[in-house]
């Protein structure tokens, strides 16, 4: 442990800018109680990267993050920050900020005092400070008489930016952002998100942000890491992650699909019902089961003039409208739910009982 | 309807002001009737029970008269009660501090148990300690048992009403400090840390500001206690300090001068009200809490 520590030391001050990730992750673990809530995670953060880790709640994100910014210690594995070992490095003495998901304002300061937290605990100036902190409030758009405002009279979005400011007080090297969006509505949440974007890319810092929202990762992740029970499943750019995912959990994760378990047999791929699927060429699949999973907008209606690859019969039982766009519950023969979504000008004339279909070039085949 | 609106509006007992009857009437006849009666008699002629009759200033100018030593019961009354007020901060804070440590949010529930205590009359316990530290007691028994030359005499000294005052007003402090500490949100504490600050600047900057209202409370509540606290100076004490409600007491009983004795308490209650009052202005939740 501490030989991987030295030699990373040493050759850290020689070189100003490597390549070499910010933040290091290898093999951490997190166990409370017998129970691993990080299971052996290893990650590398580039510089100025924008990397997002998604996952159900109880999937460790927050541990992770918590583990990352000093306020829990990893119970194995190796954390490095631009190649020093900060396993035990205390929370006050990293380059790294959090901003919290219930942001920890505090409630007996002024906006201004609570920017100006970390400054005072530099000791600087008075008027230096105050300097500083009117700096950041432009930089995060809160206006100027904010300064003096009771932090517990702001609304939830200049909260988050009071957040957001002090948390860049500090200067860290590495922010970290524990869901911060979740309680704001849909409007005002698109809105920072679109900010935070700005911030990052302005600032040049490494953001990790953790979020169990597809949309926020999508809109905002220069990568995405998927987590599940402790360990992250896929890590990649959103675009790998939504058109490739690496496993069925990440399919489903990633927003509405529809699955079809399949089976491999000498023949070939059957599904449940016995019919043969047709699988784009090159499928390599480890195990003798497999899914097939279609997003609902490749997913059509097959009719005389218009065949599919793959089809499959069922009864319309729901129909929504998503806007542009309509969507179709379908029950199959076997009973499972299908989803199609068409656009409005392709809305189903017919009656309840359709045929549906996809293609093979559509559609994704995960393991298991 | 139009009729209705264009009349005044008859008075109207609202439901809410019916509900409180009750209390007001309880308060009205538990509370406040005694409080006037005794404002009424320190206005009295004195050594008499001409309450509501008469009007005279008598007792205030026997009271102020600088042939009279009273002052010294005020005095040694309110500098017991500060003293044991910043003994049980000191010694309650960390008790406080520790519980919410280790028991988390059930810190309050199990500072209660310090009130245990309470079931047993203040007089029973205090003649305990008497039994403790009396001559040939158990301090002092013990020692010369194994030998020593025996305990200190600590009994009946302006020393040992202190001890029996924190001693008596400890859960008066502890159970309001343990809440006060337990309103302090962990991210809060972790939030200042992870923004560089050490131990010390969270303390001061954090945890003692947001503990404050509880500590406040804690406060005010054992001020007010130990200035109108009488057995601790007498049974303890031995009569070595004499406190003003122990005056008050002779004042109504042997002296049978009540008038007199209205007159000191009054001044007690304008004295420990202003105190109160002025600490209590310090004291604003709204800011603390957020208007919300």
């Amino acid at each position: 442990m501490s030989s991987v520590a030295a030699s990373s030391l040493s050759d850290s001050s020689a070189a100003p800018k490597t390549p070499r990730p910010v933040l290091q992750l290898v093999d951490v673990r997190k166990v409370f109680d017998g129970f691993a809530a990080v299971d052996g995670i290893s990650l590398d953060i580039e510089e100025g990267e924008f990397v997002t880790i998604v996952g159900p709640s109880g999937s460790g994100k927050t541990t992770l993050l918590r583990m990352l910014a000093g306020l829990e210690s990893p119970s194995g594995g190796y954390i490095t920050l631009r190649g020093e070992l900060i396993n035990d490095v205390p929370s006050n003495r990293r380059p790294t900020c959090l901003v919290f998901q219930s942001l920890a304002l505090f409630p007996h300061m002024t906006v201004g005092d609570n920017i100006e937290f970390p400054l005072r605990v530099r000791k600087m100036a008075p008027e230096e400070r105050r300097r500083r902190a009117l700096e950041l409030m432009a930089k995060v758009r809160l206006p100027e008489d904010y300064y003096a405002k009771n932090v517990m009279l702001c609304s939830g979005g200049e909260k988050q930016r009071v957040a957001l400011a002090r948390a860049f007080a500090y200067d860290p090297d590495v922010l970290f952002f524990d869901e911060p969006l979740s309680a704001l509505d849909y409007k005002l949440k698109k809105l920072l998100e679109k900010e935070l974007k700005d911030l990052h890319r302005e600032s040049g810092k490494t953001f990790v942000y953790i979020t169990h929202s597809l949309e926020e990762a999508m809109v905002m992740s220069d990568r995405i890491g998927v987590m599940r029970a402790g360990k992250v499943v896929q890590i990649g750019t959103p675009e790998q992650i939504y058109s490739t995912p690496a496993d069925r959990f990440v399919a489903e994760f990633f927003g509405e699909v529809n699955v079809v378990p399949i089976r491999r047999t000498e023949g070939g791929w059957l599904r449940r019902d016995g019919k043969p699927v047709a699988v784009a060429p090159g499928l390599s699949i480890d195990g003798d089961e497999a899914s097939v999973v279609i997003r609902p907008e490749y997913m059509r209606f097959v009719t005389e003039e218009a065949g599919a690859d793959n089809t499959l019969s069922g009864t319309i039982f729901n129909e929504y409208s998503l806007g542009s766009r309509l969507q179709y519950q379908i029950r199959s023969r076997t009973g499972r739910t299908f989803l199609v979504e068409v656009p409005r000008a392709a809305a189903w004339k017919g009656d309840g009982e359709v045929t549906i279909g996809w293609d093979a070039a559509n559609a994704i085949v995960v393991g298991g | 309807m139009a009729d209705g609106s264009l009349s005044a509006p008859a008075p109207k007992l609202t439901p809410g002001f019916r509900a409180s009857l009750p209390v007001l009437f309880l308060l009205v006849a538990g509370f406040l009737a005694p409080l006037v009666t005794v404002a009424a008699y320190a206005f009295a002629t004195p050594k008499s029970f001409d309450v509501f009759r008469s009007f005279t200033l008598q007792n205030f100018a026997a009271i102020f008269d600088p042939q009279n030593t009273v002052w010294t019961s005020f005095a040694w009354a309110l500098a017991l009660a500060f003293c044991c007020v910043a003994i049980l901060l000191i010694v309650c804070y960390p008790i406080a501090f520790g519980l919410n440590k280790v028991f988390g949010k059930w810190s309050g529930l199990v500072s209660v148990l310090f009130v245990f205590p309470l079931f047993v009359s203040e007089n029973v316990r205090l003649y305990g300690w008497v039994l403790f530290f009396i001559k040939n007691g158990v301090l002092d028994g013990a020692l010369k048992w194994f030998g020593f030359s025996g305990g200190p005499e600590l009994l009946y000294t302006p020393g040992i009403t202190l001890f029996g005052m924190v001693y008596v007003y400890l859960p008066f402090m502890l159970f309001p400090m343990t809440l006060g500490i337990a309103m302090i949100p962990r991210d809060l504490v972790d939030a200042a840390r992870d923004l560089g600050a050490g131990r010390m600047m969270i303390w001061r900057e954090v945890e003692l500001p947001l503990a404050m209202p509880g500590i406040l409370i804690g406060a005010l509540l054992t001020f007010v206690l130990a200035a109108g606290a009488v057995a601790e100076a007498k049974i303890l004490g031995g009569q070595s300090v004499i406190t003003i409600t122990q005056d008050i007491e002779v004042a109504f009983t042997y002296a049978q001068n009540w008038p007199l004795g209205s007159a000191l308490a009054l001044i007690l209650v304008l004295i420990v009200s202003g105190l109160a009052l002025a600490a209590m202005a310090r004291l604003d939740l709204d800011k603390i809490l957020g208007k919300r």
